[in-house]
């Protein structure tokens, strides 16, 4: 390709010299009129790669050239040519957006006579019209991507590097950048997208995936998920528990990965043993689930990210087997309940009305764009907030009069990283199992356990915050169950995190769930919410549908769309309960 | 197609809109410096005007009478009488009186006889240096003024030799009008120091640098847009706090405008320099306030003269107080409000300050470049 | 204690002290501290430079400036010719005092009669240089003894004997040291507590001891725990470097100083609290326990004696900690202070940490919501 925007030649990229590179011998390029995703896990070198092509680093070996020029040298003819969004977006949050535009046009050298057209333009892209007044600091995750986007683009670049435009964004938002970005490449500009997000991969006219700082595959996603064409299944019409389903498909030999998609069981083979491994997953299926079937699926861009690093983790979970089995206890007893949840801020209504149920064995989720009252309505039940009105229970304990008993069976985990990273994961291990009053005895063996299941022996007396990433992830399951709660919250849990680790981490939630754990899940991950047994949309802090993946999906198809992604649904249910509104009003 | 002063100017324009919008400049920039200049204005005053002693007059007859006559008429002191010291000694422990004048049965004899070695005692709390110095010195003062009286009337003789003491630039002795003009310096060292290095630490931690790093905008135009408006807006502290010394602490102005905008100027060079590089070297915001801290108010603080004299200090801390760029300021501070323009002390602080400024700014140069690593 | 707040108490102090950067910064900027501003920190006269302009034949101005040779508090003599250079010696302050001796200074004094000296002082320093007076008159008398002496006229009987109870040479270190005690107890106590809450409102895992069965309380309890353990440490470190370094005697009871030093960085902590718990950042956390600090110093004696300030700022200053502190650790120090004068100064800031301590858990209970 000699039409590349950007060359990069064997760079090679250490920010200490102990240390593993942060990008290994990388050679890759970007063209001109194409979204090229930049694709992989926390970690794995793509701000990295990004901050490289921009020069704002320079390679410890080989080269790049971007534009042309080459960014040791020619930074500034760079800079003066690309748009770069970089995480967080770039805006002064104490700027307004129209001062934003005003600020960057100006920095940007667009002549006065043009901005009013540019900015109107602009703004009529990014539908940001209405809130030109608007302090950036007070703009929702998806509208701050778009401001950022507008400044990135007040001078059409040739080359546009977006760093993880779509982190905590909704799929509504997600799915406007999309077009917005799509709209740009018919321009011809090349743009970066650069995403932990698997299923975005799918949607790029190419990919450089990264793993650890090494490039593992360069090329049209197409020809990834063709590697694997032919070696995907799904185990459908399940009747019984579909996580026993998938635990025993992945005990069988020659199946490498294996995910919940809905009521189904999606199975990766093996390579060359397709065949084989097929008979034995129709075998398991047909002395558990008779009625169920096996039957070939579209392979996707993550079932190829988990073959080309050698297959998911297993289907077994330690740390349940080693968890107290509950799920005899009175079966079907309720143990999350919200009972008309309503939260109102002055007179600004955040959650209004929220109610369900959430029985012993049960996933569920809470999914919605951001700033709908979600989050809301998870802290209220998680006691991190008072409720205007309406109760929440949680294990048969009201939070408002026994909010310590509530608290003494719930276990909370996070979406940013949230133990102690100045302490040692022991410390952190003790620390839980202290503030949660396990007996000495008990606390002993709880922490043995721990250890074990997760493997964290050799990290013991390492500061958490140096941990690697996954392990990070492991250690906070381990304090959100050290005490072998009834219920379990969980707060964006895999945000960023590599496919292998949120597998990891599904097998154990699912072997939980299955010893009669409730949790409650919210969650951007459209493959995480796959995993739930009931979905809660909210929206404008409403409940707008409740019911299965497979039941909200039902809801939306319609001739146009026979077989609806839970994004669609997502997205066609959240528009549908807009028309109602404005039919109403 | 590249228009420098539009892009500079814009600079300009966001960085004084977030001052505005940001309340903890305003609360650095308006409400510390009000609270300082009213803190030392009122609060903090090194002239120990009126003192509590206790005065102990163990024969109330005669010149002893009219000694401790004296010393209750004075107007440094405000006594507490008793026969007997015992009474008193608590108080003085407990810091109710700053000392104790005894003046004991024998003085009348004494006085009158030409032989005896008697004499009467001032103690002082010694646990409060400066105020016993005062004590010692006032009752020294009650004393000459007393023996002269005596003299004029017979009794006893004068000391042979007088001084006349002249206080030039402050013959109220007021220690406010040197407290006042060097508060500004820490107000000064604040602004230039402490928010700068905030602000600029702000844009690491916020990302906002590294969007700016990627667009055309030069590191020159991008450091001197973020410390224009700080300078500027020092020299605006200075000026209100000018006002208020003037006006509401009756601090004499002597010297000219010209040559307080150009001290302070001068100072404002090492002041954003050295925020610069604090921030630059940290690029988070909380470990760039107490590096500020520690290395800007503390210094502008202790070792600039401000209070502690200089001179005073141990020979290592005195090579440190080279360093201080608050020094310089606050010499030439004390000066063009009391004593009227001295360039000839001016310009080799103000050479001082611009050297002491170019090394800031040749490290923080060298430590921003328009690069991340 | 149960296991619960073992286990929070644990944490805090592991959080506080284990990263070895961290417990750097707890002990060297305070002991460095210590070290310069005890030197530093003093409002002593020593080393300065004094102009002369001797214009006196005779020999008694010849004595005055050997004299003045020979005071350790001058270490220059500058001999001035002339007006215009005690102008000019003055405004650039290369000299903080200029001593004038007349012509007919000698011929008054062999006369016997009164001889003036004129001293003209730089007020821009006129705290030093009311001190420097006091120097220049104390040689004054001495000369004039020395006068006497020879004239056969017996010398002044009486005259005020100057003693300095409890620091007899007015050593400045003997205030400072133990005043930095009270101060660096406070500036560390105050942003320990100040930032602790806020940082792990940032960092996330606030939340995640909101959601573990943790009291309010007992939240409150673990995060005074670190702050009073630094304290009490740095304390006993300058208790030691005060005894041992500096050799101020500790006349009075190291118990009272410590029991009282408890009561003291419970109100100080108190206040901590009450910022963290108004603030949502570091930054505001920062700004906030400066904001306190700044005022606290100088409200609390330190700067200079509380009784010069306007009654309004005495007021004010019955609510600063550092007041009553100041007063409890120089007077164990230096006074041996009876327990009785202690309680006077203790009861106060019992009160202070009761009302900051007691909104802090107000204000907390209410934030958490």
């Amino acid at each position: 390709m000699d039409d590349a925007l950007v060359k990069v030649d064997t760079v090679t990229k250490r920010f200490d010299d102990k240390g593993l590179p942060a990008l290994d011998a990388i050679s890759a390029q970007i063209a001109a009129g194409r979204i090229t995703g930049l694709v992989g896990p926390d970690g794995a070198g793509k701000t990295t790669l990004i901050r490289l092509i921009t020069g704002l680093l320079v390679p410890s070996e080989g080269s790049i050239t971007a534009l042309g020029f080459d960014t040791k040298t020619q930074a500034k003819s760079i800079h003066a040519a690309v748009g770069y969004m970089p995480q967080r977006f770039g805006l002064y949050e104490d700027l307004s957006v129209r001062e934003n535009l005003t600020l960057y046009a100006k920095l940007r050298g667009l002549p006065p006579a043009e901005r009013a057209s540019v900015f109107e333009r602009l703004l009529h892209f990014t539908d940001l019209g209405r809130f030109t007044g608007r302090l950036a600091g007070r703009l929702s995750g998806g509208m701050k991507q778009k401001l950022g986007l507008a400044c990135a683009l007040i001078r059409t670049p040739k080359l546009l590097l977006l760093d993880e435009p779509s982190v905590g964004v909704d799929p509504i938002s997600r799915r406007e950048l999309w077009r917005m970005v799509k709209e740009l490449t018919g321009e011809g500009i090349g743009v970066v997208w650069s995403t932990a997000y698997l299923d975005e991969a799918e949607r790029c006219d190419a990919v450089i995936l990264l793993n650890e700082g090494k490039l593992l595959f360069q090329g049209s996603p197409g020809d990834m998920t063709n590697r694997i064409a032919g070696r995907v299944d799904r185990v459908v019409d399940i009747v019984g528990r579909r996580r026993q389903v998938l635990t025993k498909a992945l005990a069988v030999d020659g199946v490498i990965d294996g995910v919940i998609q809905g009521r189904a069981v999606r199975v990766v083979y093996r390579d060359g043993e397709t065949a084989a491994a097929r008979g034995r997953v129709i075998e398991m299926v047909k002395a558990n689930e008779p009625k169920a079937s096996v039957v070939p699926a579209e392979p996707r861009f993550e079932d190829a990210f988990i073959d080309a690093l050698g297959g998911g983790p297993g289907g077994r979970s330690e740390l349940a087997e080693k968890t107290t089995d509950i799920s005899g206890k009175a079966n079907g007893e309720a143990v999350i309940v919200a009972n008309g949840l309503t939260k109102r801020f002055g007179d600004f209504t955040a959650a209004q009305d929220v109610t369900f149920t959430i029985p012993r064995g049960e996933i569920f989720g809470l999914l919605g764009p951001n700033g709908a009252g979600k989050s809301t309505s998870f802290k209220m039940l998680c006691g991190l907030l008072t409720p205007t009105s309406g109760d929440g229970t949680v294990a048969g304990f009201d939070l408002r009069r026994a909010a310590a008993e509530a608290r003494n069976r719930l276990g909370y985990m996070a979406q940013k990283f949230s133990l102690y990273g100045d302490l040692s994961v022991r410390q952190n291990l003790e620390f839980f199992a202290g503030v949660y009053g396990l007996s000495r005895k008990r606390k002993r063996e709880r922490i043995e356990t721990m250890i074990e299941t997760f493997d964290l022996a050799r990290f013991l007396g390492t500061n958490t915050k140096d941990l690697p990433l996954g392990f990070k992830q492991r250690l906070a399951l381990a304090c959100a169950v050290m005490h072998e709660p009834e219920a379990l919250f969980l707060d964006e849990p895999t945000s960023g995190v590599d496919p292998i680790t949120r597998r990891e981490f599904w097998t154990h939630i699912n072997g939980l769930v299955e010893r009669g754990v409730a949790v409650l899940v919210t969650t951007h991950f459209m493959d995480e919410a796959e995993y739930c047994d009931r979905i809660a949309l909210i929206y404008r802090s409403r409940t707008i549908a409740t019911g299965s993946p497979d039941a909200l999906k039902a809801r939306v198809a319609n001739p146009s769309m026979p077989d609806p992604s839970l994004e669609d649904a997502f997205i066609k249910l959240v528009e549908n309960s807009e028309m109602d509104q404005e039919a109403a009003a | 197609m590249s228009m420098p002063g539009a892009r500079f100017g814009a600079l300009l324009v966001k960085e004084s809109i977030q001052i505005v919008r940001d309340p903890s400049s305003i609360l650095i920039a308006l409400v510390l410096p009000l609270i300082l200049l009213f803190l030392f204005g009122y609060g903090v005053s090194l002239d120990a005007n009126v003192v509590r002693i206790g005065l102990v007059v163990e024969q109330a007859e005669g010149p002893a009478e009219d000694l401790a006559a004296a010393f209750q008429a004075s107007r440094y002191f405000e006594v507490e009488v008793a026969s007997d010291i015992r009474a008193l000694e608590d108080d003085l422990v407990a810091g109710n009186i700053r000392g104790i004048v005894v003046i004991p049965a024998t003085f009348d004899r004494d006085f009158g006889s030409a032989d005896g070695r008697a004499a009467f005692q001032v103690i002082a709390d010694g646990s409060e240096p400066n105020t016993a110095n005062f004590v010692q010195n006032y009752a020294t003062g009650v004393w000459n003024t007393w023996l002269a009286q005596q003299t004029a009337s017979g009794q006893g003789q004068a000391p042979v030799i007088t001084l006349a003491p002249r206080f030039w630039f402050n013959p109220e002795l007021a220690s406010r009008y040197f407290l006042v003009p060097g508060s500004m310096a820490i107000v000064m060292t604040l602004i230039g120091t402490l928010l700068t290095a905030l602000v600029v630490a702000r844009e690491w931690e916020r990302g906002t640098m590294e969007a700016m790093m990627a667009t055309p905008v030069g590191i020159l135009e991008l450091l001197l847009g973020k410390l224009i408006p700080y300078f500027v807006l020092a020299l605006g502290s200075m000026a209100l706090c000018t006002f208020l010394a003037v006006t509401l602490f009756g601090v004499p102005m002597r010297g000219s405008v010209p040559a307080l905008l150009a001290i302070s100027m001068a100072f404002l060079l090492p002041a954003l320099g050295q925020g610069l590089l604090i921030s630059a070297a940290t690029k988070n915001q909380f470990v760039a306030s107490q590096a500020a801290l520690l290395s800007g108010f503390l210094p502008a603080f202790l070792l600039s003269g401000f209070i502690f004299e200089i001179d005073s200090m141990p020979t290592v801390i005195q090579w440190i107080t080279v360093i201080v760029p608050a020094r310089y300021l606050i010499a030439s501070l004390q000066t063009v409000f009391l004593a009227g323009d001295i360039w000839a002390l001016f310009l080799p602080n103000i050479g001082a300050m611009l050297l002491i400024g170019l090394v800031f700014f040749v490290l923080a140069a060298r430590s921003t470049k328009k690069r991340l690593d | 204690m149960g296991g619960r707040l073992r286990a929070l108490i644990a944490k805090e102090v592991l959080a506080a002290l284990r990263d070895p950067r961290s417990r750097m910064m707890l002990i060297m900027p305070p002991l460095l501290q210590l070290l310069v501003f005890s030197y530093a920190a003093t409002l002593e006269v020593t080393n300065v430079s004094i102009g002369v302009l001797n214009r006196d034949a005779g020999r008694w101005g010849v004595e005055f400036v050997e004299r003045l040779e020979g005071s350790p508090t001058f270490t220059e003599i500058v001999a001035l010719q002339g007006i215009p250079q005690i102008q000019t010696a003055i405004d650039l302050r290369q000299v903080i005092a200029v001593l004038q001796i007349g012509p007919d200074f000698s011929r008054n004094i062999e006369a016997g009669q009164p001889a003036t000296a004129q001293v003209i002082l730089d007020g821009r320093r006129s705290n030093a240089a009311q001190i420097v007076q006091g120097y220049l008159t104390v040689i004054a008398e001495q000369i004039g003894a020395t006068v006497d002496a020879e004239h056969g006229v017996q010398p002044l009987a009486v005259g005020p004997i100057d003693r300095n109870w409890f620091n007899p040479n007015l050593e400045y270190t003997w205030f400072t040291v133990p005043s930095l005690i009270g101060m660096i107890t406070l500036l560390a106590s105050l942003t320990i507590t100040g930032l602790s809450v806020a940082r792990e409102r940032e960092l996330g895992t606030f939340d995640q001891l909101m959601v573990s069965p943790l009291r309010v309380h007992e939240i409150l309890i673990g995060k005074t725990i670190p702050p009073l353990l630094v304290g009490l440490f740095q304390a006993t470190v300058f208790v030691l470097a005060a005894v041992f370094i500096f050799a101020i005697p500790l006349r009075g009871s190291l118990l009272l100083l410590y029991g009282s030093l408890l009561v003291y960085q419970a109100a100080v902590i108190g206040i901590g609290l009450f910022v963290s718990a108004l603030s949502q950042t570091q930054q505001q956390a920062f700004l906030g326990s400066f904001l306190f600090a700044v005022p606290a110093i100088l409200l609390s004696g330190f700067a200079s004696p509380v009784e010069n300030m306007p009654d309004w700022l005495q007021i004010v200053s019955l609510a600063d900690p550092l007041r009553y502190f100041l007063v409890i650790v120089k007077g164990i120090f230096l006074k041996a202070m009876s327990v009785e004068q202690v309680w006077q100064n203790t009861w106060p800031l019992a009160v202070i940490a009761i009302v900051t301590l007691g909104s802090a858990a107000l204000l907390f209970t209410k934030r958490l919501e």
